[in-house]
């Protein structure tokens, strides 16, 4: 049995009220409910307030360039396909500086999990407009509201035919932390995007605000409904769904590499035999 | 035996004079004949002008030759670019319909031969009558390249090898390229310097590599795909540069010995991967196939001018070392070196080649398998030692890098300043402590450092500096000025980062007169060596017009410098 306090207790750079303290607690618990010891856990984050996270918590960290936790993360689990790997960032990170290798990410389908912390706008550069930020949403950088329509990752990740897409909310961590704990069992890339109150530069989407807007999909809901995970992913609005949209098994990227049957590639001594025949080929 | 012969086939993209070249040249080697390659080619997949230039005979020969003995024309165009270049001996085999009305002509009916499919197999029979190949030696190696895929097209092909030599016993004039018999070298390996790096990689226990198709440094990787069951590697394409070097870093934290290759504008999007081995200490090799800039420029094209781009790319400081390897021996040789000193000095370690040498191919020894010692990654972990420190403190800036999820441990690494546990720190003490502690690493890449190698007697009159591919042709320019008496030597850096002043400074100053050799038109290696060393090497011969050098290109730079009297 894995306990919580295995998992450590760290001071943050994060401003009280933070959502990320929700979020931190229930990948603690997503961790614990799914029995990992922590060596066994790699968190894969880049640069922003959310990807500090993996520095709050005891497992193997690799906090790599802003936008590119997840190419980081692809080469680790290609290295060593035992290791659970989450990539953990925010909006910005992940979906903006990094929003190629989050398309290409979900084409591929490894096994690895994707929090993204999403505020809806920059914290750590003091409240601009994120890829998510609403249309018309003013901040110093955009003084006459931001211009651009809003990028929406559930809704991207479905059409796409992700494997595995649901919308946490930081406010209810028990219901973030089934969540994560879903999306690191199943098989495949699964996408949690973490909705969350930013209590310093985010005015518009608050705590009460998200309490208005946001309900917990029920029973009736099946995610392996294609076209109804669609209609829900579209849903952002008056009415923003949570819990987990979509889901289906596809073929694991790194189980098509038939050398990795053999285990992480540190394990794999370079065969002479095999360099002889190589060298052969240019005779 | 001619002891240099210059065959160059040339035409559109799509009319198989590869295929031409490359049955000719294994051809050749199997017989034990010296031959160097170099393909020059456009841009686009079909069309254009492209050639494949083979000099053969006694050599050895380490460049390419301006000067044309033989020239297969597969279009009209093709004559009319090489005419000048044709030497007074020349033969030149042409279709009837487009050949030139010039002695030593082979106006050849291919039509007549066979269907316009097979030309390119017509025009081989016609090559292998001339130079005094075996037909069977010929035949087995279009079997041998047919044979699996096609064995359909073999009876057609055999039939228009036949028909073709019968022809050419007929109609090609008198010529002095006909080879005499050597001892056939049944082991040698036909390699280009792609695929020797290629091969070194894997002989140095490369176990992952990320790319994004690039030319001239595509070739690499498709050459290790095609090794990678064999060998037990995972190679990804990533969705762009970025994406690459962040996945190779990625992999290599995780234990897989890793690598990028690409070219400089792929290059330029790595840059700030290049500051994250650095400030992560994760070992990384990257290549980096020169190609003309700026921006797109000439991407099939040739030069050294990323030498600064490369030694400077990546904000911050951190140590690196930057090997430029000048021939296909050293391709291999060096590719292992650099791998195995990024994972001893955890950075990102630099493989510095050009289009010129990935393109060009060589008949060499087979190497030696025994000899390799494959990278490993990581160290055991040391149970005295806990709590695990990544970046624990050390005199020689070195600390033992334990990988993820191999023991019980957890491994930190933060591409922000960071303690020696690994995590974000913005105290002004450790930030010194760490900025001292990865300099300190570089003392090891100094004493690795390889030297440059001098060909000749310190104290010569003329020395010819050069770095990287400049090598081969450099070192034919100084064989025919010594075959005319003058004094010269060639000192030749393969390794152009770090620099070691004690190992070649002597050397220079020893010199009558230095000339710096290099594929671009600033002379960035002759400024570097002066900032390391001191020393200002008064007089360049440079070159940026896309194409590679040759000895001829260098004896005439030297004329103009009046560095040296030659009469090429």
């Amino acid at each position: 049995m894995i306990s919580i306090e295995e998992y450590g207790k760290y001071e943050t750079a994060w401003c009280p009220g933070c959502g990320n303290f929700g979020i931190l607690n229930a990948l603690k618990h997503a961790l614990v409910a799914c029995e990992l010891a922590p060596h066994q856990v790699l968190l894969v984050s880049g640069i922003g307030q959310a990807a500090k996270a993996p520095h709050y918590l005891k497992v193997n960290v690799f906090n790599g360039l802003h936008g590119r936790s997840l190419p980081a993360a692809i080469g680790a689990k290609l290295a060593n396909p035992e290791l659970t790997v989450i990539a953990e960032s925010g909006d910005g990170c992940m979906y903006g500086e990094g929003g190629n290798h989050f398309l290409a990410a979900l084409r591929r389908n490894l096994n690895l999990t994707i929090l993204a912390h999403d505020n809806r706008v920059y914290g750590l550069t003091k409240g601009q407009a994120s890829p998510t930020s609403e249309q018309g949403f003013v901040t110093k950088a955009q003084p006459h509201g931001s211009f651009a329509a809003p990028f929406n990752p559930v809704a991207v990740a479905v059409t796409m035919g992700a494997s595995f897409v649901a919308r946490g909310y930081a406010g209810l961590p028990e219901h973030l932390a089934g969540l994560i704990a879903q999306a690191i069992k199943h098989r495949g890339t699964a996408l949690v995007d973490i909705l969350q109150p930013c209590v310093s530069f985010n005015k518009v989407n608050t705590f009460q605000w998200y309490k208005e807007h946001c309900y917990e999909l029920g029973e009736d809901h099946d995610p392996a409904d294609h076209a109804q995970a669609l209609r829900l992913a579209l849903e952002f609005g008056a009415r923003i769904p949570l819990g987990v949209i979509y889901k289906m098994e596809k073929p694991i990227f790194e189980e098509q590499f038939a050398v990795l049957k053999n285990g992480p590639l540190v394990r794999q001594e370079v065969s002479r035999e095999g360099l002889g025949k190589v060298m052969q080929g240019y005779v | 035996m001619p002891r240099d012969i210059h065959l160059l086939i040339g035409g559109e993209a799509g009319q198989g004079l590869v295929t031409i070249g490359q049955l000719l040249s294994k051809t050749l080697v199997r017989a034990g004949y010296e031959i160097f390659v170099s393909q020059s080619y456009h841009s686009r997949i079909r069309g254009g002008h492209n050639t494949f230039a083979i000099r053969l005979g006694e050599g050895p020969f380490s460049a390419p030759r301006e000067s044309i003995d033989i020239l297969v024309a597969l279009n009209a165009e093709t004559v009319t670019l090489h005419l000048e270049q044709l030497t007074g001996r020349a033969l030149v085999i042409a279709d009837a319909a487009f050949a030139p009305d010039l002695p030593g002509t082979i106006a050849v009916p291919f039509a007549e031969l066979g269907p316009e499919p097979l030309w390119n197999t017509a025009a081989l029979a016609l090559l292998g009558n001339i130079l005094g190949l075996s037909s069977e030696a010929l035949y087995q190696a279009v079997e041998t390249m047919l044979g699996k895929k096609h064995p359909e097209a073999l009876a057609e092909n055999r039939e228009i090898m036949e028909k073709s030599r019968e022809w050419a016993a007929r109609h090609v004039p008198e010529h002095d390229f006909t080879l005499t018999t050597t001892a056939p070298a049944a082991d040698r390996l036909l390699l280009n310097g792609n695929e020797a790096i290629a091969l070194g990689a894997l002989a140095g226990g490369l176990k992952f590599c990320a790319f994004y198709p690039m030319t001239p440094a595509t070739s690499i990787v498709l050459e290790l795909i095609t090794h990678a069951e064999t060998m037990g590697c995972v190679f990804e394409q990533a969705e762009d540069e970025i994406g690459a070097i962040n996945m190779a870093i990625g992999a290599a934290f995780a234990g897989a010995p890793s690598m990028v290759a690409t070219s400089g504008g792929g290059f330029a999007l790595m840059a700030e991967g290049v500051s994250l081995a650095g400030m992560t200490e994760t070992p990384v090799l990257i290549a980096v196939a020169q190609r003309p800039g700026p921006a797109t420029g000439m991407p099939t094209r040739t030069e050294q001018a990323d030498l600064e781009f490369v030694l400077h790319a990546g904000h911050g400081e951190f140590p690196r070392a930057i090997f430029a390897p000048g021939s296909i021996e050293a391709c291999y040789h060096l590719t292992q070196k650099a791998l195995a000193l990024a994972e001893r000095s955890q950075s990102p370690i630099f493989l510095l080649t050009d289009q010129f040498l990935a393109d060009s191919s060589r008949p060499i020894a087979p190497f030696d398998l025994a000899a390799i010692t494959p990278v490993i990654a990581g160290v055991e972990p040391d149970a005295a030692v806990t709590p695990y420190q990544r970046y624990r403190f050390t005199d020689n800036g070195l600390s033992p890098r334990l990988l993820p999820g191999m023991s019980e441990q957890l491994v930190v690494a933060d591409s922000d300043e960071h303690d020696e546990d690994g995590h974000i720190s913005e105290d002004h003490g450790v930030r010194i402590g760490m900025v001292e502690k990865r300099l300190r690493k570089f003392t090891l890449l100094q004493q690795e450092a390889v030297a440059p190698e001098l060909n000749g007697e310190k104290g010569a009159d003329l020395l010819l500096v050069c770095w990287g591919s400049s090598q081969g042709p450099v070192q034919e320019a100084v064989a025919v000025l010594r075959e005319k008496g003058h004094s010269v030597a060639m000192l030749h850096f393969p390794q152009v980062w770090p620099l070691v002043p004690d190992q070649f400074l002597d050397l220079l100053q020893a010199s009558g007169k230095v000339v710096c050799v290099e594929g671009n038109a600033t002379g960035q290696f002759a400024r570097l060596i002066r900032g390391e060393s001191g020393f200002a090497i008064p007089a360049r011969i440079t070159r940026y017009d896309g194409l590679p050098f040759t000895a001829r290109y260098i004896l005439k730079g030297l004329e103009n410098l009046a560095a040296v009297e030659v009469r090429p």
